[in-house]
């Protein structure tokens, strides 16, 4: 039986998100802030790995850093499918899988620049998930639609 | 079975929020309005009605106020928000709470989309939504409906055409909304850049026949009700895309020719050069009794969310 191959190293504290729809790996990365130009911990990137479970995956690694409940939400935008794994001392100790909630408060922006919500009021931006695949998000106030790209375009 | 007691103290936010059965009971009572508009009545006397108009508009405000003083209650309010607080920097949300002390209902118009939606959030007294930006204006709606059920008798069976602009314009918006209630087919006719929104038309077309044409010739002989808009300037972030639409569709006794003979005319008004005023002496035209519609409808929804009728 042939041996299993680990493409990226093993990381001692930090996250682990498993599971990205293949190719969205960057956007994920994009959306933790990671651009490669600060002096945060190491992060390994891997794109197009085999899985059971997609066909193909993608994977982000971070040293010394866990995710916030608005971060693991961000995620789920883009990769419904993706888990998130805690790693202290190289075990995982916490698994879980992101799931996308029907109401999304306060994480985007309605792209439509008329949407009241945009403006100097003391609301945060409501949006409800009428499809997770493809993704299409519902403004509370305007009504507007938005899709992947629209939501990318944010981060 | 709807009743009167539903609509009490209710918002006037989007025609999506109401079913064909309470639509139905508000042009009911719209008809009932007719007598009372032109007597006048009692019936909200010492009610208030404050006016909140952030867009430059008449005819709608005056409609409004007209029929709250028909019902016998007073009206308040301002037309020019360069004359209010909001000059000063205050926000929506501010503004309704402080003119909600002055009133009982709030009729708002904002330039901006989901205005009503928001102000409705932070206000205590009802919010009539007399137009959002290029979203929704749902009373115009009401008072469309009302004008087919009262010029055709019944909106089941109609072939309608709304014409001009699709994208911006919030009136074809609310009534697209107000017809997928109805077993009526529609024919959306605009230039390409003018579509109807996608929210819209993602809406609509799971409930009613659609057809997307840019000829208004192709359909005119088949339609039942023609309701043109105008293709309003100030929507356009772009004067040179407004100049390539501008004049696009010319409504005369041309184009009337191969129409029904029954075919009526709606536009929400004003008009600038959309409709000829050849067509005006014409039975095909009820634009004007619209305004008077305007009024009963109103009147109707007032009486209703401030609990005065049984």
């Amino acid at each position: 039986m042939p041996k299993k191959t680990l493409y990226v190293a093993k990381i001692r504290n930090g996250t682990v998100i498993d599971h990205i729809t293949a190719g969205h790996a960057m956007d994920v990365a994009k959306i933790l802030g990671i651009a490669g130009r600060t002096n945060g911990g190491i992060v390994t990137i891997a794109m197009n790995v085999a899985s059971k479970k997609l066909g193909k995956k993608d994977m982000v690694k971070i040293e010394g850093r866990e995710l916030n409940p608005d971060e693991v939400d961000k995620i789920a935008l883009l990769a419904p499918h993706a888990s998130i794994n805690i790693i202290r001392n190289y075990e995982v100790i916490e698994k879980k899988e992101v799931k996308l909630p029907r109401v999304l408060k306060g994480i985007i922006k309605c792209a439509n620049p008329a949407c009241i919500s945009n403006s100097d009021e003391p609301v945060q931006p409501k949006f409800y998930v009428e499809s997770e695949e493809p993704l299409s998000v519902k403004c509370h106030y305007c009504g507007y639609i938005m899709e992947k790209q629209d939501i990318l375009k944010q981060f | 079975m709807v009743c009167a007691v539903e609509f009490r103290s209710r918002d006037i936010i989007s025609i999506k929020d109401f079913t064909r059965q309470e639509i139905d009971y508000i042009l009911e009572t719209a008809k009932a309005m007719e007598p009372l508009a032109k007597s006048g009545s009692d019936m909200l006397r010492g009610k208030l009605l404050a006016t909140l108009f952030f867009e430059p508009s008449t005819r709608t405000m005056l409609s409004f106020e007209s029929a709250m003083h028909r019902l016998g209650g007073s009206a308040i309010g301002f037309s020019e928000p360069g004359v209010s607080s909001v000059k000063k920097g205050e926000n929506l949300a501010d503004t309704v709470r402080v003119v909600e002390s002055y009133a009982d209902i709030l009729v708002l118009r904002h330039p901006l989309e989901g205005a009503a939606r928001l102000a409705a959030e932070f206000a205590s007294v009802p919010i009539i939504n007399a137009g959002s930006g290029a979203e929704e204006h749902p009373t115009q709606a009401l008072l469309d409906l009302y004008t087919m059920v009262k010029e055709k008798d019944a909106i089941d069976g109609l072939n309608v055409a709304l014409v001009g602009d699709l994208r911006y314009g919030r009136t074809v918006h609310s009534l697209s909304y107000a017809l997928s209630n109805y077993k009526v087919r529609l024919f959306l006719i605009s230039p390409e850049s003018l579509r109807m929104r996608r929210e819209v038309l993602e809406t609509v077309k799971g409930k009613m026949k659609v057809v997307e044409k840019t000829a208004l010739e192709e359909v005119i002989s088949e339609l039942d009700v023609l309701y043109v808009t105008r293709i309003q300037k100030e929507r356009f972030p772009d004067p040179a895309e407004y100049a390539k639409v501008k004049g696009v569709y010319k409504i005369d006794l041309n184009l009337l020719k191969d129409a029904k003979k029954d075919l009526i005319i709606l536009h929400p008004l004003p008009r600038v050069d959309e409709i000829a005023p050849e067509v005006d002496t014409t039975p095909h035209a009820r634009y004007f009794q619209q305004v008077w519609n305007g009024i009963v409808t109103r009147m109707a929804l007032l009486a209703l969310i401030l609990e005065a009728t049984e």
